[in-house]
């Protein structure tokens, strides 16, 4: 993976240094917590959503814990990402970008991804996957009101493989 | 940077001997490969790929069984093998012996053999702070199944034991001891001579687990005096799926067989089966005969360079690397004994050990980053994890300054 440096200071120069939406959202409608019991980060995910069943949207959203630059850069431009979609469409986004981190996704073709692109790098480096993902896991599971997620494969919401 | 002036002289002719390990000439991402992750698992010389090939070619077979050329000869190579390791811990026997996957494995067997039949509900098991995962979790299992308790000797801000509570904690509950020799999150050395005087006198048995102790120092199992000691082969240069455990003749004749199958018995009805003696006991089923001769291969080519040439060496490169990242500001050593081995975990301020270890893998240098299967070590300092520099006879001191530069790289990264 040539460009990691370079990712690591895209993001890192930008993201890690100041993280957008962080702390918790007091009151808030949904929230979970993320752990990688790998490296032992945790994140926390707060959401504020309106809306009935068929128009949920993201009012507000805020992330909050310890972790690496992956994760909490990748917390950080999630938050951005979906702050006033829709969950269908933050959703879409999750699953697009899980087939994204795990080299699923072809990056010559047309993609939603933007600026999340830049973990694209990331299928390169199996063990660091799991961090670029968790708090898109967490997200997924604030919306289904599932209070706990990891990134072990028993307990995770997504594992497909 | 007051990078230090010194380089200590080498002890070893280290181009000659990096020149056995085929693998050392990688290059990763660009840049040559420096391999600091030995204390999770070393290289291994082409000398001893040559003898598993050697073996695979030609004297291959099922051993103790058949009478023909290559059963013979492939269970003399095995028992050859098991000879090479007792000397290598200076065993009085070499029934003394038994042939494990690992020192996972090793402590298992202890567990099930000795702990299961003496150890009772009420009975106290004496462990410390530094062990690996794999000396505290199967006595958790021990204890979930009979009820009895473990206590714990806590370490100090150094990392080291807290001899004075070790000895506090005996009473006469206290039925067995399991200790580490070297830490493998921090690099100490335990004093496990005096802790296994000190157990005995109270007629208490001692496990050590050898596993970062055996390739980097001379171990003499008599003059331990240690009931068990395990170790694991790939982390002495051979290969994995093999290991060993020591037993005294005594213990290992008192205990229940762990694992049932073929070779560990004498004979077999439905009425009654008759155990093997020691070692065969212990080693039901067709072992890993390559990996076991293999690592009788590593152990004589580590002899060849001799055990304190190698502890001394890597004393220099712990020494060199120490001095210069105490220098580092912004990078803290966690792990300071007195008395330690080449291991060297590390904090940068601000930044976390998984980024720090991408980035260092960015220039080509290998560390291990993480719990090191040791969380209560880490939560002792309070991190979720280190990162950790392991050096072995073949590094050099051109690859500590690699290591430092790839600090420098990952703090400017961070700036």
């Amino acid at each position: 993976m040539a460009d990691l440096k370079a990712l690591y200071q895209e993001v890192i120069l930008d993201h890690n240094k100041k993280p957008r939406n962080y702390g918790k959202l007091s009151p808030s409608t949904h929230h979970a917590e993320g752990h990688n019991p790998l490296c032992g980060d945790h994140i926390s995910v707060t959401l504020n959503l309106s809306g009935n069943l068929a128009d949920v949207k993201i009012e507000a959203i805020g992330f909050e814990g310890e972790a690496c630059a992956v994760c909490k850069s990748s917390a950080s431009m999630m938050t951005v990402a979906v702050k006033g979609k829709t969950r269908d469409e933050a959703e879409t986004l999750t699953q697009d970008f899980l087939a994204m981190a795990t080299g699923k996704m072809d990056m010559n073709a047309p993609n939603n991804m933007g600026r999340l692109a830049v973990f694209a790098g990331v299928k390169d480096l199996p063990t660091r996957v799991k961090c670029a993902i968790l708090p898109w896991h967490t997200l997924h599971a604030a919306f289904n009101s599932v209070l706990e997620v990891s990134t072990e494969a028993d307990a995770d919401p997504m594992h497909t493989s | 940077m007051n990078a230090p002036t010194f380089k200590p002289a080498a002890v070893l002719d280290i181009e000659r001997i990096r020149a056995d390990f085929p693998i050392l000439k990688l290059e990763v991402n660009n840049k040559p490969l420096v391999y600091l992750d030995n204390a999770a698992s070393s290289q291994m010389p082409q000398q001893v790929i040559d003898r598993l090939v050697r073996y695979q070619t030609s004297q291959h077979a099922n051993i103790h069984r058949a009478v023909h050329y290559l059963s013979e000869t492939a269970t003399h190579e095995y028992e050859v093998a098991r000879r090479t390791l007792q000397k290598f811990i200076n065993a009085k026997e070499d029934r003394e012996i038994i042939f494990t996957s690992g020192t996972t494995e090793a402590i298992n067997l202890v567990m099930h053999g000795y702990g299961r039949k003496f150890i009772k509900a009420g009975d106290e098991i004496i462990l410390t702070t530094l062990e690996h995962h794999s000396n505290i979790v199967p006595w958790q299992m021990l204890c979930e199944e009979t009820g009895a308790k473990i206590r714990v000797v806590p370490i100090n801000d150094a990392g080291e034991l807290d001899i004075a509570v070790y000895e506090s904690l005996f009473n006469e509950r206290t039925k067995f001891v399991g200790v580490v020799h070297i830490s493998n999150a921090l690099g100490t050395i335990n004093p496990v001579k005096q802790m296994i005087a000190f157990a005995h006198a109270r007629g208490v048995p001692v496990l050590v687990d050898g596993a970062q102790a055996a390739p980097h120092l001379s171990v003499d199992v008599q003059d331990l005096d240690c009931d068990f000691y395990a170790y694991s082969g790939h982390k002495l240069c051979g290969p994995t799926g093999i290991g060993m455990l020591y037993g005294k003749a005594k213990h290992l004749e008192a205990m229940q067989p762990y694992k049932g199958g073929g070779d560990m018995i004498l004979s077999v009805t439905f009425e009654k089966t008759t155990y093997n003696t020691i070692p065969f006991k212990f080693e039901a089923g067709t072992p890993p005969i390559m990996a076991a001769i293999g690592l009788g291969a590593a152990i004589d080519y580590l002899q060849t360079i001799g055990m304190d040439k190698i502890a001394a060496h890597e004393h220099s490169l712990l020494e060199y690397a120490t001095a210069q990242i105490n220098d580092m500001p912004g990078v803290r050593i966690i792990g300071t004994a007195k008395n330690k081995a080449s291991v060297i975990s590390f904090a940068i301020d601000g930044v976390h050990p998984h980024d720090i270890g991408s980035l260092l893998n960015q220039e080509g240098v290998a560390v291990r980053t993480g719990h090191h299967c040791a969380q209560p070590v880490m939560d002792r300092y309070r991190v979720p994890a280190t990162s950790r520099a392991s050096f072995a006879f073949y590094n050099t001191m051109a690859e500590v300054d690699a290591l430092i530069t790839g600090i420098r790289t990952v703090q400017q990264v961070f700036a």
